[in-house]
């Protein structure tokens, strides 16, 4: 009774708790057991930015971390130059954009290159990014 | 994806000139989730049928399966006096003491692992195919040579699992490790309905969503299981048992008979809680 009225309220017993670590423990040891899916997956996310801006292929660097109840890529990418919006010309730069965390989930999230152009966006009109 | 032929030939009794037993490794990762004791019900289900099986200790270093059979003070010749021709494989085969066409091969108590020759492992194997319908190997923990030993001589492959973090993740690393030659099948131990059932451990479809095995069967953490260690007579000698008609059920699957996984029955609900329920389908 005290079991069914927890379940009621939602309460979840320890197996939900171990689940959710195995998961979490388990795409963490396939992504160490595989170096050659991240370098592919690093290879295809910077052609893919590359498309919008250069940037510099040798200094990019992606990580793994776990947050809460997600792993999360980060990755570090610094841009060395940026299109002007109407074609031609483009605008050097020195900083390197942190590209917000992208979650594996994919409820958790847009594809990374629209969330970098979203954030783009966002940063012009106020000058400074944020 | 490389398919290894279903595992559905019973071998013939003996009316070809070279037998082709099967040889399965029985292995986890981890340790202590009950491949010693699995080994030795699965062989003696498995001899129970009719077919002739002999058990290999492939721990060496740690011998333990004579323990659970009951045949700790059999054990003159073992692994390693036979693959350094130290002693004859008919010395070294010991019978079972309950079982008829149940053979023994001990693991050598004093030495190591590393000792072992992967290749004379294998030719050992081999040989025993021809003499026996199944060949199986209690595989040691861990992941180092012993296991490669173990797993180089087989052909098939269990895995044991029990419901903890632990177990799945090793059983995870286990079943990559041991690569496209095997398809392995899923015995998961120690499994307690009550507590699945309060949510307090993983379920059979829990650990299986993750693993993605072919299911032999679930075995229930019974009491008797511990007792019947302590006596040296393994669960599945007393078929009129829940956990020994498990055993028996899982060796018919590895023979090929079309019968259902078996499961613990489900943990009983009490009067209250059907109450609470039938309120709960109500209120839903």
């Amino acid at each position: 009774m005290i079991e069914f009225l927890k379940r009621l309220l939602g309460y979840q017993g320890s197996s939900a708790t171990a689940k959710e670590r195995l998961r979490l423990v388990l795409m963490t040891d396939h992504l160490e057991l595989a170096p050659d899916m991240i370098e592919a997956m690093k290879r295809d996310l910077v052609d893919v930015i590359s498309r919008h801006v250069e940037v510099d292929r040798d200094r990019i660097e992606v990580n793994f971390e776990r947050q809460d109840r997600t792993l999360a890529m980060l990755a570090n990418i610094p841009i060395l130059s940026v299109n002007r919006p109407n074609g031609n010309g483009s605008v050097k730069s020195e900083s390197a954009a942190e590209s917000k965390p992208k979650h594996k989930r994919a409820e958790d999230g847009a594809p990374p290159t629209r969330k970098r152009r979203r954030r783009k966006k966002a940063a012009s009109p106020a000058s400074s990014p944020a | 994806m490389h398919q290894v032929e279903p595992i559905a030939t019973e071998s013939e009794p003996t009316t070809a000139a070279v037998k082709r037993g099967r040889a399965i490794v029985l292995t986890s990762g981890k340790g202590g989730v009950g491949k010693t004791t699995t080994t030795a019900n699965l062989g003696t289900a498995l001899a129970n049928r009719g077919a002739s099986v002999v058990m290999i200790d492939a721990d060496v270093g740690l011998r333990n399966l004579d323990i659970v059979l009951g045949l700790e003070s059999r054990v003159k010749h073992h692994l390693l006096d036979v693959l350094e021709e130290r002693a004859t494989l008919d010395d070294a085969l010991i019978p079972d003491k309950h079982t008829e066409q149940l053979f023994l091969l001990a693991a050598a108590q004093s030495r190591e692992k590393d000792e072992v020759d992967t290749e004379k492992m294998q030719a050992l194997v081999s040989s025993l195919r021809e003499r026996f319908d199944y060949v199986l190997i209690d595989c040691p923990a861990g992941i180092e040579l012993g296991f490669k030993n173990a797993v180089a001589a087989a052909d098939e492959a269990i895995v044991i699992c029990t419901p903890e973090v632990a177990a799945v993740r090793d059983v995870d690393r286990v079943v990559g490790l041991l690569g496209n030659r095997f398809r392995p099948q899923l015995v998961i131990n120690r499994l307690r309905p009550a507590l699945v059932k309060k949510g307090k451990m993983l379920s059979v479809e829990d650990v299986n969503a993750i693993l993605r095995l072919p299911l032999l069967g679930v075995i229930a953490d019974e009491p008797e299981i511990i007792v019947t260690t302590n006596r040296g007579e393994p669960l599945a000698l007393r078929k009129e048992t829940a956990t020994g008609a498990a055993y028996h059920a899982i060796a018919a699957r590895v023979a090929g008979d079309d019968v259902p996984a078996p499961m613990p029955p489900a943990a009983k609900t009490s009067l209250l809680e059907r109450i609470g329920s039938l309120l709960g389908r109500n209120r839903a």
